[in-house]
């Protein structure tokens, strides 16, 4: 199949082994990536308090490139799917709005005209390729590993935009780790906030919503934790050292990009997955594997 | 008819029994039985022990809000049926963020608290028109929704930033902080905004959407809190972290498309910060995580003259 690829900013820049890895496993899964290099960020819910409709704008363009392309648009990042499902449900059923949109867009050539399916690599697993599908590709089982998801606020919330799986008891994440061979974890914290967006502005509230949600997991008995976000991985693994200590728990949990995880059930390499650029080492879990 | 199996919490200060909960079998409800009903049929037939608050049962008066498998929900907004369709189990506790009194009781004060301190009503300036004050429609209609807010607690219950620093005044007091702010009639909007963009206010939101979500009335209050940063930034407040972080985001991504995450928090947050992460950035500099900060080094979208071009409309007509 065939997708818009719209990696986002963290991708291509904090979290560079997100990118990497789910370049890895699209050929594996028989999904044909075209990356939209022309789609910039999707304001992330911090440019729309400047001016919110140069946000709509900037993800109008987005849509409008995956349009052109008559392919729905995946994204990979839990940030990134629910600013551009929002701004894409507004321009969509709001006629007038989105003329007001395109009549700055057209200067540059392009023009939305509403509907494109936006998606995250998460709901393309199971709804496009089919968890039977995937679990026929496991090569190397999760057997054993207790995996414990972090969805990450925007992709499921709120429902009136994501619609997509239960804000208050998703089974998205739980169903991809079974189908791979893994073993997940529940606990409460997996559908809160990590805590990221405030990291600048309130670290302390920021870390100790970071070290809640990993402790709980660690208490439940889990090996790692895996997120659909990298915002959320940047405040669970690249703030976790800092997170312990305003915790005051040593907390060492590997947590694991979603196509990292999807990767090592389909015996990629692990250098290809890009292990190595987490802060957290995933050692003991890819020891448990016997990878 | 249907049967609503219930997980209830139940707590009594006047006994030394510790929290717990108690479980009910409540038979024979109507097929539309909502959560309350069916703990109203407890209390009235099987336990009458059993404390809680509700009123018009028809989500009106704002009384009947509890955490119904986790999450904070009207009791008479939540039908038994929908929540489990094959008889599951339903646990019911009491608002989160607050003291529990007894049972499904909790103490309002944190709410109440809040809403006052950020003085919730409307001071006009100048003379008062010879006639009546005048307000556009459209601007009625935006402010309904602040307005609907029926003061139940639930967004406040589900606050993820308010568990972790009870200083944070908490979206049901933001969303009427805008409901005042953005009414024409206010003429103190920039005093009201400058108290809102100190520590605990504004830009201590984490944008989970908890409350959006939870919220039965459509009051949105997250959107409201960003209506507040935007005002709070057009009134040239921007001496603080969070304006700052704002306004450099967009600059960042006007700039490339792309989000420069390594110098945006040295330039909202200043040298301190860059001092205080500098060890994990370099661990993460040696890993090949973060690049190292040299010219080129930042990605840039293929249009990026476009995305200027997008940047530079938008924004003048912003200033008009």
């Amino acid at each position: 199949m065939r997708i818009a690829y719209f990696p986002g900013c963290v991708a291509k820049g904090n979290c560079p082994e997100l990118n990497q890895s789910t370049k890895k496993i699209a050929p594996l899964l028989g999904i044909e990536l075209v990356e939209l290099t022309g789609a910039p960020c999707t304001g992330a819910g911090v440019l729309q308090a400047q001016n919110p409709v140069l946000a709509d704008t900037y993800n109008a363009k987005t849509l409008a490139l995956a349009e052109e392309l008559d392919l729905p648009l995946m994204t990979i990042c839990s940030t990134c799917i629910g600013c551009l499902r929002k701004s894409n449900k507004k321009l969509s059923e709001d006629e007038g709005y989105r003329a007001e949109v395109n009549a700055v867009l057209k200067s540059g050539g392009h023009e939305y005209h509403g509907g494109v399916d936006v998606t995250h690599i998460l709901y393309v697993l199971i709804k496009e390729l089919g968890l039977d599908n995937l679990r026929g590709m496991v090569k190397k089982p999760l057997t054993d590993l207790r995996i414990a998801p972090f969805y990450g606020c925007y992709i499921l919330r709120p429902a009136s935009i994501m619609g997509i799986d239960d804000p208050d008891n998703p089974t998205s994440m739980e169903r991809v780790i079974e189908a791979l061979g893994g073993t997940p974890v529940d606990y409460y914290g997996k559908t809160r906030c990590c805590g990221f967006p405030i990291g600048l502005e309130n670290e302390e509230a920021s870390f100790k919503m970071a070290g809640k949600h990993i402790g709980e997991a660690k208490d439940k008995g889990a090996d790692c934790m895996v997120t659909p976000c990298p915002l959320c991985h940047m405040n669970l693994d690249l703030q976790q050292p800092g997170v312990s200590r305003v915790v005051g728990r040593q907390l060492d949990m590997p947590v694991l990009h979603l196509p990292q995880m999807v990767g090592l059930a389909l015996g990629l390499p692990l250098k290809e997955l890009g292990f190595g650029k987490h802060i957290i080492s995933a050692q003991s879990v890819l020891a448990k594997l016997g990878a | 008819m249907i049967q609503a199996n219930l997980k209830v919490y139940r707590y009594d200060p006047q006994t030394t029994q510790e929290p717990h909960y108690d479980t009910y079998e409540v038979k024979e409800l109507p097929d539309f039985a909502t959560v309350l009903d069916a703990l109203i049929k407890v209390r009235e037939d099987i336990d009458g022990t059993l404390a809680m608050r509700c009123s018009c049962r028809s989500a009106v008066c704002g009384s009947c809000a509890f955490r119904v498998n986790g999450h904070a929900k009207l009791g008479c907004k939540t039908k038994v049926s929908t929540l489990a369709p094959n008889g599951e189990e339903i646990c019911v506790e009491p608002m989160g963020n607050m003291e529990v009194i007894k049972d499904l009781v909790t103490e309002m004060e944190v709410f109440w608290d809040k809403l006052k301190q950020v003085k919730p009503w409307i001071e006009a300036v100048g003379e008062p028109p010879e006639r009546e004050y005048q307000v556009p429609h459209t601007k009625m209609v935006e402010l309904q929704q602040p307005m609907n807010c029926i003061m139940c607690g639930a967004c406040v219950s589900d606050c993820t930033v308010l568990e972790e620093d009870s200083k944070f005044l908490a979206p049901a007091a933001l969303a009427k902080a805008y409901r005042v702010v953005g009414d024409p009639r206010h003429g103190k909007a920039k005093e009201w905004l400058t108290d809102l963009s100190e520590e605990g206010g504004i830009w201590d939101c984490t944008r989970c959407l908890e409350c959006v979500e939870v919220c039965p009335k459509d009051v949105a209050p997250m959107d409201q809190i960003i209506k507040l940063r935007e005002q709070a930034i057009e009134a040239g407040l921007t001496d603080n972290i969070g304006a700052k972080h704002v306004l450099h985001f967009t600059e960042s991504v006007a700039h490339t498309g792309v989000l420069d995450e390594r110098t945006l928090p040295i330039k909202a947050a200043g040298w301190g910060w860059a001092v205080k992460n500098a060890g994990i950035a370099i661990k993460a500099t040696l890993k090949g995580k973060i690049k190292p900060l040299l010219p080129g080094s930042h990605p840039s979208v293929t249009e990026v003259q476009d995305i200027r071009r997008i940047h530079k409309q938008l924004e003048k007509e912003k200033r008009k």
